[in-house]
């Protein structure tokens, strides 16, 4: 039992940085209708970004926890002026290309300049060890990371809900014609939106410097777990992509320890049934894409 | 969403196409002693991508250098110009495929060296059989070059599954770590590494408590690390399967999880030194290991590996050196034949014994065409070992060449 429940609190930890990724694909999908197939890339350089500021310039893995979010959030709002943003008017497959080809030209480059290799990046001296959890030991670092995600999907949360900023967002979400015609400029909450979605995915890339591999295929092999997680929680559903994003990191805890074959490709079978069920994704609305 | 990926996959199915355009054949041969009046060494690998470091250009290098001690070593060799060409194959068989026909064609390479992925290895094994060209193969790790897909033209040079499993897997049971859990990546290579190592620990006595197949690729690995303490019996040791970037995930998480000071130890099944220098040594510190070959082992070796570094600016990994050694014993068995032909070639080849700082006791069996020499235990030192850079291996044993790789009886190798 004890197992079980240390089991899925793995899921936990591993279901935090799908829930922020999804988190981050979900707002920029309700606020632009863009999939943004570059989020994973993001979570790449998020992670690089920790790695390069401290080799280079000896920055430590807190300061990273901030600059690195900020710098790239500012990259991706540049990147939705330039680009994105020119696309929006056109069938949704266009910036899907354009996205996935942004993918392509960061990985490839930080592939120039590092190789195709994995990074060395130590946790923070101050989560080395393990906490004692009462049933179980579990290390520091692993609980930390899942501590920062929860909060920071609150965070986000009561900024969506109790700030004004938060319900422009929500409004021109679920109804962007009318939320213009209501005099809101919904346009220029547009960049920063992506901004901040591409921050997110930054964010989880710092986190995950120290347990996971720095390397330039991080990001692609995480991100199609991502789009079934926002595609199980309801395409849009900012709520929806967290409660999916742990549970289906839980789903895959489980799977491994009882069924490890089929691990892989639980996580489709999930998103199958719940289409199935519900074809709008658990917390979704009809008409998103019309 | 379902439309936008639908769309997309054909899309990407285009691209894809695109990407592997074909070489096509034409007439090489025009008869004579050395065709074309030049010897073609050729290598096929992953100058892109996962194996790029581990091999790559710097094997293109380690080629060269190869011509050049031989032109030293015979300056009144019958071959006269030699000449170095190389292709990407990403990886893939196809490209693998087209690559090899273009090579052995269009740029009348006598011989194909290297070709890491063993899907991609096989294919150009095939091609060669069909142009009848010599094919050595370096990095590929199946055993399956010289069992059951073995042919005339093709041999296997520097380690197969089997001295991975052999090595590692005997060797750590016989020192005590009898109970093993093992966990692999759920396709071609992670299978026949878990089918191997299980053999070798219940030949030398041991058991495989239980064994797992994980997701490939995958970052998370705890689920299987928080449960390994808890099997019954417990594993002395968690033998891991995962190459490249899933294998520092999982030795990250096997050092976050505390596992060594629960007493469950790690051995790696295939591991190179670009790895060690990749996560840094403190990460994969006591882990034991087979190599094939090591540039500090001895003095010879690390001559070798001096000269490498002086041109490359890196250390050599063993795929290196074995492509030195290969393109050495290929241009010496032409020289001894007096001709490049495949078929004098290939019988200069069959059952030649010699040493190079590559391969010690090495012979090419003529049954199967396994290059065997002798491998190298090895474990991997604690940061405060360590005295230079690349100095991250200490070699617990030697494994004798006849010891190191599969009998001959048993292979499933039929010569045509």
């Amino acid at each position: 039992m004890v197992n079980v429940i240390q089991q899925l609190f793995n899921g936990l930890v591993g279901g935090g940085f799908l829930a922020l990724l999804a988190l981050g694909l979900a707002v920029i999908f309700g606020m632009l209708r863009v999939v943004n197939f570059a989020h994973g890339a993001f979570y790449m350089l998020g992670a690089f970004g920790a790695y390069l500021l401290l080799t280079e310039a000896g920055v430590n893995f807190w300061l990273a926890l901030l600059v690195v979010p900020a710098a790239l959030a500012v990259v991706g709002m540049a990147l939705e002026r330039a680009f994105v943003h020119r696309l929006t008017q056109l069938d949704p497959l266009y910036n899907f290309l354009l996205t996935f080809g942004i993918t392509l030209i960061l990985q490839d480059l930080i592939k120039v300049r590092y190789g195709n290799q994995s990074q060395p990046y130590s946790r923070p001296a101050l989560l080395d060890g393990s906490v004692n959890l009462g049933l179980f030991q579990y290390p520091s670092y692993q609980v930390f990371v899942l501590g920062f995600a929860i909060v920071l999907c609150l965070l986000v949360w009561l900024l969506l809900t109790r700030t004004r900023v938060g319900m422009i967002v929500r409004a021109a979400t679920e109804r962007p014609e009318l939320t213009r015609s209501l005099g809101v400029d919904v346009g220029r909450w547009v960049t920063p939106v992506f901004g901040f979605g591409i921050g997110l995915a930054a964010l989880a890339g710092v986190l995950a410097a120290p347990m996971r591999a720095v390397h330039p295929m991080m990001g692609s092999d995480l991100i199609i777990t991502v789009f079934a997680v926002v595609v199980i929680g309801g395409l849009g559903s900012i709520f929806g992509s967290v409660v999916a994003g742990f549970g289906i990191g839980m789903a895959q805890a489980v799977g491994n320890l009882y069924v490890p074959a089929l691990s892989q490709t639980l996580v489709f079978i999930l998103m199958a049934v719940v289409l199935l069920w519900r074809p709008t994704g658990l917390f979704g609305r009809e008409g998103v894409l019309t | 969403m379902r439309e936008v990926t639908r769309r997309s996959a054909a899309v990407l199915a285009t691209g894809t196409l695109l990407l592997s355009a074909c070489g096509q054949g034409g007439p090489s041969d025009d008869g004579g002693e050395i065709s074309n009046g030049k010897v073609v060494l050729g290598l096929i690998n992953d100058q892109s991508d996962v194996y790029a470091e581990l091999s790559g250009e710097n094997s293109v290098e380690a080629v060269r250098m190869a011509v050049e001690d031989f032109q030293e070593d015979n300056p009144d060799s019958a071959i006269g110009e030699i000449e170095v060409v190389d292709a990407d194959h990403q990886n893939k068989p196809d490209v693998a495929n087209s690559k090899a026909a273009e090579l052995y064609d269009q740029r009348q390479a006598d011989v194909i060296l290297d070709v890491p992925t063993s899907s991609a290895a096989l294919a150009v094994a095939n091609v060669a059989n069909q142009k009848q060209k010599i094919h050595m193969n370096v990095t590929a790790a199946t055993t399956e070059l010289t069992g059951e897909s073995c042919n005339k033209y093709t041999f296997d040079y520097a380690y197969d599954t089997y001295m991975l499993a052999h090595g590692t897997g005997t060797t750590v049971t016989e020192k005590g770590a009898e109970n093993w859990y093992i966990v692999y990546p759920d396709y071609a290579f992670g299978q026949d590494m878990e089918s191997s190592f299980s053999t070798a620990i219940e030949e030398a006595g041991g058991q495989v408590v239980e064994s797992d197949p994980t997701p490939f690729p995958n970052d998370n690995f705890s689920t299987f690390l928080v449960k390994a303490p808890d099997l019954d019996p417990a594993p002395d040791v968690i033998g891991t399967m995962q190459a490249g970037g899933d294998l520092v995930n999982l030795v990250k998480q096997y050092n976050e999880f505390n596992l060594a000071d629960k007493g469950v130890d790690l051995a790696v099944g295939l591991m190179f030194i670009t790895d060690i220098h990749s996560l840094g040594v403190e990460a994969f510190s006591g882990v034991t290991f087979t190599d094939a070959w090591y540039w500090d082992y001895d003095e010879t070796n690390r001559r070798w590996a001096d000269e490498f570094q002086e041109r490359t600016g890196t250390r050599p990994s063993f795929a290196h050196a074995g492509n030195y050694s290969a393109a050495l014993q290929y241009l010496e068995a032409v020289e001894r034949a007096g001709t490049d032909d495949s078929d004098a070639v290939v019988a200069e080849l069959e059952g030649y014994e010699f040493d190079d700082v590559f391969a010690r006791n090495g012979k090419i069996r003529a049954e199967d065409h396994r290059v065997v020499h002798d491998a190298y235990l090895a474990r991997v030192k604690e940061p405060d070992e360590v005295s230079e850079e690349w100095d991250y291996e200490e070699i617990v044993s030697t494994i004798p060449a006849d010891e190191a790789f599969a009998p001959v009886e048993d292979t499933e190798c039929e010569m045509g």
